[in-house]
């Protein structure tokens, strides 16, 4: 039942890790390096991490949407969806988090307001909301299939969402007001640019090793589960060895 | 598919013709909330009316949760979920007819509060074109998605209070529109409003779509 990780993928797991940590690393050095900007000071360097957040959000929430489509379609329905679809958007929920946080930090001295009703800063939000329930929903529980099922069709509805909310807040907020919080490009000298960059390498490889670890973990919990279910079933029959002749098979991952 | 619908949909109103919860609870407690938005917002100030369109589609989306929440409710006891999985009904017949159900107890709600808005809060309803349009492209959007998220918390021990948590954030682009929409129609704001009925269209058709593709996979689930 259990399946023991290959020393190959056990292998290449390690190197993700230790990659993922290296870029971390680096980006954290190099970013509290770059120079402060005239117009927003230190806080400037805060793009090293803010861009490449919201980013894996958005890509552990497609994978999400990925993941449950691919387990809904029947010719593709394997548990390993489900459990991808799972971690992915774990993930990227607390990165979509980390997002909102270090914008309010950067918004804080530069607009001086913590929050504002921006176009993207609005359909972030939602965007948590709308996987907050998501999760919400995967801890209610019950049988490991009928939860994929219902975890399923709940993402596609959520991810079908994301399209219609950024349209109608961008509409409703550039309405109102120019967009007044776009970073200027113009400002973004090479230092600037190249740590960035290097700060969307660090989050992707992030992304990835989480995602792999979270997997592996969501798999061992469910194989963790049937295996206390067994031990109950075996124990509770040999109390009572005559009542029940043939013993029944043991319980399964589907 | 169609006549399944028609048969669901007949079913859900004629039990709700007959134990009148949405008529005797639902609906009173939408009027309540427009009554509680006046006691928190000074109505000397011109607020509310400025505020009416808003007010209106926030009541409404309350309203609607406890309206979906209800039409699941009924399939609960007895069994009447294995009777109607066990029926051979089309399951998007199904839900096409539990969403239409739901859209003909929210229109009977909406006019109730346009009603309350106008009366309460002074609103004035002008452009009744776009009024309707928009009312009835929310409504239809609001139920579809609704009835699909009571689909998936159904069963569940904790749903009224998952439910919430599951379609506020969903209905949030309908919220958006229609408030827009109808601000448009009462002059309180110029914009094309016409766009914001065809982003409630689009809601509503992919919803509709989703549920029909979708409620098969979800009866399934015991």
């Amino acid at each position: 039942m259990s399946s023991p990780t290959a020393p190959a993928a056990a292998g290449a797991t390690g190197l993700l890790g230790a990659a993922a940590v290296l870029a971390l690393g680096a980006t954290v050095v190099l970013g509290l390096g770059l120079p402060p900007t005239e117009e927003q000071g230190t806080y400037a360097r805060l793009i090293a991490i803010h861009p490449p957040l919201a980013w894996a959000a958005y890509l552990a929430f497609g994978v999400t949407g990925v993941a449950s489509a691919l387990w809904l379609w029947r010719r593709t329905r394997a548990p390993r969806f489900d459990r991808l679809a799972a971690a992915s958007a774990e993930i990227g929920v607390v990165f979509c988090a980390l997002t909102l946080v270090t914008g309010s930090i950067w918004g804080r001295p530069t607009w001086g307001v913590w929050w504002t009703w921006d176009a993207r800063l609005t359909s972030t939000a939602l965007l948590l909301a709308l996987f907050l329930g998501y999760l919400a929903l995967r801890r209610v529980g019950g049988p490991i299939d009928v939860r994929a099922r219902r975890s399923a069709v709940a993402a596609l509805i959520a991810v079908a969402d994301v399209p219609l909310v950024h349209y109608s807040v961008e509409w409703w907020r550039t309405l109102h007001q120019d967009r007044s919080l776009r970073l200027p490009e113009s400002d973004l000298d090479g230092a600037y640019t190249a740590v960035m960059l290097l700060g969307f390498v660090a989050m992707t490889l992030c992304y990835g090793w989480l995602l792999v670890q979270r997997c592996r973990a969501e798999r061992l919990e469910e194989e963790g589960e049937l295996a206390g279910l067994n031990a109950a079933l075996a124990a509770r029959r040999a109390e009572v060895p005559a009542a029940e002749p043939a013993p029944a098979p043991a319980a399964s991952l589907p | 598919m169609w006549r399944d619908a028609l048969l669901v949909a007949g079913k859900d109103l004629r039990i709700e013709a007959r134990s009148r919860v949405a008529s005797n609870q639902v609906a009173p407690f939408a009027v309540l909330v427009l009554v509680l938005f006046g006691l928190a917002l000074d109505p000397d100030r011109g607020v509310l009316e400025r505020a009416s369109a808003g007010l209106f589609w926030v009541a409404v989306l309350f309203a609607s949760v406890l309206a979906v929440q209800r039409s699941f409710t009924i399939e609960t006891g007895d069994g009447a979920r294995d009777g109607l999985r066990l029926s051979g009904l089309d399951p998007g017949g199904i839900f096409l007819g539990k969403t239409a159900a739901v859209v003909v107890q929210l229109l009977a709600l909406e006019v109730l509060l346009a009603v309350g808005i106008v009366l309460l809060y002074g609103a004035d309803l002008g452009r009744a074109a776009m009024v309707a349009a928009s009312a009835a492209a929310a409504t239809v959007g609001l139920a579809a998605a609704g009835t699909v998220y009571a689909g998936v918390a159904a069963g569940l021990r904790v749903r009224e209070t998952l439910l919430p948590l599951l379609m506020l954030p969903v209905a949030a682009p309908v919220l958006l529109g229609a408030t827009r929409a109808w601000e448009v129609a009462m002059g309180v704001s110029v914009d094309d409003g016409w766009r914001w009925v065809q982003l409630l269209a689009v809601f509503a058709a992919v919803y509709l779509a989703l549920g029909v593709a979708a409620f098969g996979t979800l009866l399934e689930e015991s």
